[in-house]
């Protein structure tokens, strides 16, 4: 008897639990992958495709199933500490594959020579090409993300990356102009 | 709000916390007066020297200006223009160093004096009242006023505040070491700075207005209660000296024991600061119509024989300064710009003078000594003690040299004033404000990337969905296209009728062509079991033939490397030589065709190559265009010819780009087209293989796959052919239509 209603007890609880459970489960749905959403706050929205995804939130994606933390080179190894914290995963030396070098650039079309295909605006995934068809192009530099995909679709490789230029606005502090010594 | 003009007024002040007391040094330049200085060879203009953005320019280079005249134009709320100190002419206008620690150099504006010193005509309003508050301000922006005490905020538009302002804050304090400008400017235009303090009045409506002011400026004191005599608003507040009793927090903690809380600005407590130089400029603006092009810097330092306060035109380079106070050569050392707390070394003594400069200090070696090296922090906390903004620096050190910008963010960096009490105090000689400013400088440049990618985030995004919603509206179109046609062809007119039957007639053609091949297959199968010994030899050869081309290629490509850069003797080519070219690679492109279909990547190679010999070289702008508007009108011409064709077919193309002349472009076109359907001939007994062994399948895939964009062209000769030539061609095709599928 006593099992019976021990049974009845655990079995009652059981239900009520699982209820609970399955009104939680339509009730606090997440849409989408959290933690995608937060790799992809950490990228730097360069949508470059040097990780080999199309855009930074498929990369974001695919990190948070598994994906390598190191193929982002727009973010260098700021951004590879950072998803690693995140995750709470090992940091890892950046993708042998790509360049190290990560100084902010920006695609500057040469427009003498443009000749307005309009391959690159094709290309430029944050549209910051304007320009028509038989129409000089030109680049906002303030749109643009430095990420080389227009450089390559160019038929008279009119553009080039440039770095960014250097401005009382923009400068950082140089460290080096104060002497900084190491006690052991 | 009584008690605090009770305690004001019986001299009771509050504390703000921390503080040092330096040497003042003060007495270097305290008693000498203000000095008109001579006319500098050239003035240096910057067009920005304020915060906000900066004035368009309305001058050119070669323009005669006058005394006064705006240089720029301000378009925005937040800019306010540049004046010419004195008439002349521009010389240039180019980027040249500022006085900025970076040593960057930005836009100024170069102004060769004439020495006649002739100013714009003047309106002089002796009685600012009867100006709008609104005319008042206008005036106060277009002369260009932004604040003196050193950060540089356009004046206007602090003055322009529609709070309800119940102190009026003038500080006079002076806090820092050496300084004494303010001080003598007191001293000597007292009643100026008196007007300047009643406009303030009459624009802001404050309920109090407070003069912050040390207690080590006797005179000054002196001369300003006396000038103040008559608004009874005006309270002088003599303060403790104590350094940085002039930072705007500290001195409203002082003054009304109000602190004001990070983020916030202190017009929202009600209180409005302004520097007493900065109401000296507003006088002068606004009643006598002059505008800033001029203010007093004093000009200290032991490694100066005359140290002095210099009215100093705006622009004048610090050099002409130095010159004119005695700086005598063996004692050069480095420059700083401000005080010796807050200041900056200058990059080189050509920089100007600017709006917010209030000093150039020259040390000798004994007063600033240079090789102080730091040594680690023995957390002794006195940097903590002093801080007036009650932080804690070294906690603020260790996470600025770790990089942790949560961290210091947490810390409330930008609550640091960069006052450098903590540096002064540290017995480590840890310069500490550097290390904030580096870290607010990353911390800051972080923020903006971050404001850059969310903002390319949205633009990618918003990008994906336009090209969502366009594909969507395509087919939307080709699906109502479809079924008006349908509804067109079910109508039953006699139209209709006709179309259907056509269709009807296109399908029984397709089935009919497909049972066909399929018979031809069984046949070529039966066929190619005696040929295949044969096939083999050939497929051996072939390769061999490959082999050699590609070492060939190697050798070819790097000659045609060095070529390919610039400046080549082929650079004057003439047209002639071209043409030849161009028909001697088509012809080699043709034998090679004829010779083996095998080898066709090759030949494209070559042409290729040809085509980057002879393009490559041709660098100037006008052989580009040229090519590339060639290339686009063969594009054209060969368009309709080959409805079908594919970007696989790049030996057509570049064959096609490379002529010069139209009828050329056809003649290469149909000897192309000849190629091909000789190809196809020599190739199409042996063009269906099933089952072969696994080498030779996949040499003739690689065939099948170069054949699809011959369709168009190949039918146009097909009369010519056999009927079993016809149906090869055929099974050719849907093989390269596989083909096709399985790479996609």
């Amino acid at each position: 008897m006593t099992i019976l209603i021990a049974i009845i007890v655990i079995g009652l609880i059981g239900v009520l639990f699982g209820a609970l459970l399955g009104f939680a489960s339509i009730k606090f749905k997440v849409e989408g992958d959290p933690l995608a959403e937060q790799i992809d706050a950490l990228l730097p929205q360069t949508q470059c495709g040097q990780c080999g995804y199309p855009g930074c939130k498929p990369y974001a994606e695919a990190v948070a199933n598994g994906e390598a933390i190191n193929k982002c080179a727009p973010g260098g190894d700021e951004t590879i500490k950072k998803i690693a914290d995140l995750m709470g995963v090992e940091v890892q030396p950046l993708d042998e594959n790509h360049e190290a070098d990560n100084t902010p650039k920006v695609a500057f079309i040469i427009e003498e020579d443009c000749i307005g295909c309009t391959k690159c605006i094709q290309a430029c995934p944050v549209d910051a090409i304007i320009g028509a068809t038989k129409q000089m192009h030109t680049i906002i530099i303030d749109e643009c993300t430095g990420c080389d995909l227009c450089v390559a679709p160019c038929p008279v490789d009119c553009i080039e990356m440039r770095p960014l230029k250097q401005t009382p606005k923009n400068w950082q502090w140089d460290l080096d102009s104060i002497p900084v010594t190491q006690v052991d | 709000m009584e008690s605090v003009i009770e305690r004001i007024e019986k001299g009771h002040f509050w504390k703000f916390h921390g503080g040092i007391h330096p040497p003042e040094m003060k007495f270097l330049t305290k008693d000498k007066p203000i000095r008109p200085l001579a006319m500098p060879p050239e003035l240096t203009i910057p067009v920005q020297q304020h915060i906000g953005e900066a004035g368009k320019l309305i001058v050119k280079a070669g323009d005669v200006v006058k005394k006064g005249q705006a240089l720029t134009q301000s378009l925005m709320p937040l800019s306010v223009p540049v004046h010419a100190p004195t008439s002349g002419t521009i010389r240039a206008i180019e980027n040249a160093i500022i006085a900025h620690p970076s040593g960057l150099s930005e836009l100024c504006i170069k102004l060769t004096p004439d020495g006649e010193d002739k100013s714009i005509a003047r309106h002089i309003t002796p009685d600012y009242t009867s100006l709008s508050k609104h005319d008042i301000i206008e005036k106060i922006a277009q002369s260009g006023i932004a604040g003196m005490g050193g950060a540089g905020f356009p004046t206007h538009i602090k003055v322009n505040t529609h709070a309800q302002i119940n102190y009026l804050i003038i500080n006079a304090a002076e806090c820092e070491p050496y300084i004494t400008a303010d001080d003598l400017l007191i001293r000597e235009h007292s009643t100026t700075i008196a007007d300047g303090i009643n406009i303030l009045d009459h624009l802001l409506e404050p309920a109090f207005i407070l003069i912050g002011i040390e207690d080590n400026k006797p005179e000054a004191i002196k001369a300003l209660q006396k000038a103040t005599a008559n608004n009874d608003k005006v309270k002088i507040c003599i303060l403790p000296t104590k350094y940085p009793t002039g930072g705007e927090k500290q001195l409203i903690m002082a003054l009304t024991g109000k602190e004001v809380p990070s983020g916030v600005l202190p017009s929202k407590l009600g209180i409005v600061m302004q520097n007493i130089a900065t109401c000296f400029a507003i006088a002068e603006a606004v009643i006598h119509d002059i505008p800033l092009t001029k203010r007093v810097v004093t000009v200290s330092g032991r490694a100066l024989e005359k140290p002095q306060n210099v009215w100093a035109l705006l622009g004048t380079p610090v050099e002409f300064l130095l010159q004119q106070c005695g700086y005598p050569e063996q004692q050069r050392k480095h420059i700083i710009m401000g005080g010796p707390m807050m200041g900056f070394s200058l990059p080189n003594t050509q920089v100007p003078v600017v709006k917010i400069t209030n000093c150039v200090l020259a040390p000798s070696e004994q007063e600033i000594p240079n090789d102080k090296h730091e040594v680690e922090c023995i957390r002794c906390g006195q940097c903590a003690d002093v801080c007036p903004s009650q932080l804690l620096p070294q906690e603020l050190q260790w996470s600025a040299k770790a990089n942790d910008q949560q961290q210091l963010e947490t810390l409330n960096l930008f609550d640091c004033i960069e006052c450098g009490a903590c540096a002064y105090v540290c017995p480590s000689h840890i310069p500490l404000v550097h290390y904030y400013r580096v870290a607010k400088a990353e911390i800051r440049q972080q923020k903006q990337l971050d404001i850059k990618a969310e903002k390319a985030k949205k633009r990618f995004e918003a990008r994906k969905a336009r090209l969502e919603r366009e594909k969507l509206a395509r087919e939307e179109k080709h699906r109502k296209a479809a079924e008006a046609r349908k509804a067109r062809m079910n109508s039953g007119t006699e139209q209709a009728n006709k179309e259907k039957s056509a269709v009807a007639a296109a399908l029984a053609r397709v089935k009919a062509k497909k049972a066909q091949t399929s018979n031809t297959e069984n046949v070529e199968n039966k066929e190619l079991a005696s040929d295949q010994q044969d096939k083999k030899s050939q497929v051996a050869a072939a390769i061999a033939r490959a082999k050699a081309k590609k070492q060939a290629a190697v050798q070819e490509s790097s000659p045609a490397q060095t070529e390919s850069q610039p400046p080549t003797p082929e650079n004057n080519q003439g047209d002639e030589n071209k043409k030849a070219q161009i028909a001697q690679a088509i012809a080699k492109a043709k034998a090679k065709k004829q010779a083996a279909t095998s080898q066709d990547t090759e030949v494209e190679n070559h042409e290729e190559l040809n085509e980057a010999v002879k393009v490559a070289p041709v660098d100037d702008k006008k052989a580009r265009i040229a090519a590339a508007v060639e290339k686009a009108k063969a594009k054209k011409q060969v368009a309709p010819e080959k409805p079908s064709e594919l970007d696989t077919d790049k030996t057509e193309e570049t064959a096609a780009t490379n002529s010069p002349a139209d009828d050329k472009k056809a003649r290469i076109a149909a000897a192309v087209a000849k190629a091909k359907a000789k190809k196809l001939k020599e190739k199409n007994p042996q063009s269906a293989p099933t089952t072969v062994d696994a080498s030779t399948n996949e040499e003739q895939e690689k065939e099948v796959a170069i054949t699809p964009p011959l369709e168009a062209s190949e039918e146009k000769s097909a009369q010519a052919l056999d009927k079993k030539a016809r149906i090869a061609a055929a099974v050719a095709k849907a093989k390269a239509k596989k083909q096709q599928a399985e790479s996609k």
